[in-house]
């Protein structure tokens, strides 16, 4: 599908040029997350009742998995408020770039320009999931971790190095919005290249240089784009344009594929395995070793998840990768090989991770009518909706759903590895390379169907 | 500049207005807010109250756990549930002064009972109605007797005996020296009867239906189903309904035998078995009032002097003694 311009509209255009929109939609998001954050340590302790927990762990995560990272790919990253109050101390202003601003401005160091800090930051927030997804007080810990770190880091380097380098969410969103319908591409690269200013990555008077740290002329991916739209404000050749594509447009790009978000595929695939096992499964021994951290039995699960997502998978899938090359004596190294066909894991993952969530999401949303009316757990009513009972939402249909999505995911995943392969074969030799991926890809999802269904 | 004041303006409303005016919001009362957790956890958060007397006290109180209830001792104020997450407000006014306990009446868990917290009443007496915490002693303080000694009965029916039978025999007990069922044990009483002439040409049996029917001219109907209401929600998740020891939590309650077990305070032992006549038939009401009252030391067993009026416990004593007699 060719892709549509948008901003084609005039209306379109205004309405996402105007600073405006974002900043109020930025505002309230940093409201609700103080606010969260005070629920969290003062707020109820008990998990279900708490607007911290339900809010964050039930509401935003669904509304990121199942419909903005889906739909809008980064779409999140354009309005979250971790990054808020450090980039309003680094530019000196709230709205448009107005002077000096405050923070020592350093460039990212070069050894860390990658994703693998956001992984292992992932990795931490998984293996200390179960307590953070249930205790009020821990959850209240780490947003306000996040708004400490990101404003610190904003304070020291320059831009958004927090959202681009260490937030451990930026991360798989990073991955998971290469399938998204929707991005922000240059119109006509020959016009970038003989634009001598680059406003788009050092800003102008109506908005800043790109806050990711990227250069839109030769974007191709939205992995590290945030879709904030200062391109689209400061691009003086009206360059810029607010596409609607194919899903996973971007998984048709051969180039710029890296280790470390293949290492991000393998990371989230693993901990939609294990949290469905934990979570969702009838283990309960299982359950509280994930709990009981600093115990020997937490020790042994944590040990178990590191192995499962940076060993077992990884492994599993090398000797796939590496099967594929022989049957077809592929001459590409067996790193770049591994590299590309992880590629293929961003839509089975991105439908592991939707399913799961589908899992609790609909069966845990009534929390929310109390928790509205009650945020602080001070026994208020403000919505009359305070006493509203438990009830799950939608359970005779979430299994199909799941399992829908998942066998969707598959396919996706088995098409993504056949055009990745195409990439290196021809004729009869593409499936053949793909077939073990495609393999490893089968089990994975029976593993996740007989986990979340049954 | 100005754009820059209006959007600094939101700023200061949504992100330090809302949560700040929120939180004043919800300091700003003259409720006290109590928490409730698994005593092992904290029990009762605070657990020392103070009121006066003719002033009334507002209390909100949420569990941070499971599904507590709240009472006040001694008095008729009707038990609440407190839920976790969830509030539950209630006001208590007092007429006496006195240190009131307050306690959970769900089943929590194995440490249930050590859920208490005091109020402690102060002021002059209004006169009125709520009931005055008594301070008469009670009776096995006043007899002096050994509650932890073991009273093991002599004799024992063959079979449960019955106050109905023994209605049936047509022996008039005001004719035989009527034996005081409070200080007397079931065997005290049979022994008494079975030496009586006016009993010679009954059987062992019979004579301890006669001993049922002591125990049922001396309590009501109303008396007992008081006691067994009380029982259900006290006593059973030990005692068991069956009053055989077999309660819900005592499979989780240490089995250290009574004679020679070191009291720590914190050991406890299998709930007695109330269908044990060996055991049961050699206590006097007065011994089982005692351990209602004080609790079994160093046993697990509660304390429920400061919980139940005198009344409450005249009438578990009366309905224990539905597990060795039948009405």
């Amino acid at each position: 599908m060719t892709p549509i311009e948008l901003t084609r509209s005039p209306i379109v255009k205004a309405a996402l040029r105007a600073r405006w929109p974002q900043f109020v939609i930025r505002v309230i998001a940093l409201a609700g997350f103080v606010f969260a954050i005070l629920s969290g340590f003062i707020g109820t302790p008990v998990g279900n009742h708490n607007f911290s927990i339900v809010f964050v762990w039930i509401v935003w995560w669904a509304l990121l998995m199942l419909i903005v990272v889906p739909f809008l790919g980064r779409g999140w990253c354009a309005v979250c408020p971790i990054p808020l109050p450090g980039e309003w101390l680094q530019n000196g202003a709230l709205l448009k770039p107005r002077g000096k601003g405050f923070g020592l401005n350093r460039k990212w160091p070069r050894r860390f320009r990658n994703i693998w800090l956001q992984n292992i930051a992932f990795t931490l927030l998984a293996l200390f999931s179960a307590v953070v997804l249930t205790q009020p007080g821990v959850t209240g810990l780490v947003l306000l971790l996040f708004l400490i770190v990101a404003l610190a880091t904003s304070l020291i380097f320059e831009r958004r190095a927090f959202c681009r380098y260490l937030c451990p969410v930026g991360g798989f969103i990073g991955l998971y919005s290469q399938v998204a319908p929707v991005e922000v591409r240059v119109k006509d690269p020959a016009v970038c290249a003989v634009h001598t200013e680059k406003s788009c990555y050092t800003g102008s008077k109506d908005g800043y240089g790109c806050p990711w740290l990227i250069y839109p002329g030769t974007l191709t991916r939205n992995i590290n784009c945030g879709l904030c739209l200062e391109c689209l404000r400061t691009c003086t050749q009206d360059n810029v344009a607010f596409n609607l594509r194919s899903f996973g447009a971007d998984l048709k790009q051969p180039g710029g594929r890296r280790l470390d978000e293949a290492f991000k595929a393998f990371i989230m695939l693993g901990a939609a395995l294990i949290y469905s096992a934990v979570m969702l499964g009838p283990w309960g021994a299982l359950k509280s070793a994930a709990y009981s951290i600093g115990t020997p039995q937490w020790l042994v699960y944590a040990l178990s998840l590191l192995g499962l997502i940076y060993i077992v998978l990884p492994g599993t899938f090398l000797i796939a990768v590496a099967v594929g090359r022989t049957l077809t004596k592929s001459k590409e190294t067996l790193k770049k090989s591994f590299s590309a066909f992880a590629y293929a894991l961003v839509p089975l993952g991105l439908m592991a991770w939707i399913a799961f969530s589908l899992s609790f999401v609909f069966a845990s949303l009534s929390y929310l009518w109390p928790a509205l009316s009650d945020p602080l757990g001070a026994g208020w009513n403000l919505f009359g909706t305070a006493h509203v009972a438990w009830q799950p939402y939608l359970m005779s249909i979430v299994p199909f759903l799941q399992a829908g999505v998942l066998i969707g995911g598959l396919w996706w995943a088995c098409m993504t590895a056949r055009r990745i392969a195409a990439e290196q074969q021809t004729g009869r030799a593409i499936t053949l390379q793909a077939l073990p991926v495609m393999g490893f890809c089968f089990i994975t999802t029976t593993g996740l169907l007989g986990l979340l269904i049954g | 500049m100005k754009a820059e004041r209006i959007a600094l303006l939101l700023v200061i409303v949504l992100v330090m207005g809302v949560p700040l005016a929120a939180v004043l919001a919800r300091s700003n009362s003259d409720t006290i807010e109590i928490h409730a957790q698994m005593a092992d956890n904290g029990g009762w958060t605070p657990s020392d109250l103070k009121a006066q007397v003719g002033q009334p006290l507002h209390l909100r109180l949420t569990s941070d756990d499971v599904m507590h209830g709240f009472a006040v001792g001694q008095s008729d104020a009707p038990a609440l549930d407190v839920l976790p997450g969830q509030w539950t407000t209630t006001t208590l006014l007092f007429d006496q002064p006195g240190k009131y306990t307050f306690y959970c009446t769900r089943w929590c868990g194995p440490s249930h009972w050590r859920m208490r917290g005091t109020i402690e009443v102060t002021g002059a007496a209004t006169g009125a109605t709520t009931e005055t915490i008594t301070t008469t002693a009670p009776l096995y303080v006043t007899l002096n007797l050994d509650l932890d000694a073991p009273h093991p009965s002599d004799v024992v029916p063959n079979e449960k005996p019955s106050a109905a039978r023994g209605v049936s025999l047509g022996v008039i007990l005001d004719r035989i020296a009527a034996p005081d069922r409070t200080q007397t044990s079931g065997a005290q009483v049979w022994h008494q009867l079975r030496s009586s002439s006016i009993t010679q040409h009954l059987s062992d049996e019979q004579v301890w239906d006669l001993v049922a029917l002591t125990w049922r001219s001396n309590t009501t109907p109303e008396r007992l189903a008081e006691g067994q209401q009380l029982y259900a929600q006290n006593c059973a998740a030990c005692h068991g309904e069956t009053g055989k020891g077999d309660g819900v939590i005592a499979p989780s309650l240490k089995k250290t035998p009574m004679p020679g077990m070191t009291m720590t305070g914190h050991e406890t032992v299998a709930p007695i078995d109330f269908t044990d006549a060996k055991n049961m038939l050699g206590a006097s009401d007065a011994i089982l009032e005692g351990k209602i009252i004080r609790g079994g030391m160093g046993t697990g067993m509660p304390y429920w002097g400061p919980i139940f009026t005198a009344e409450q416990i005249q009438a578990l004593v009366d309905y224990v003694w539905t597990f060795q007699f039948e009405r």
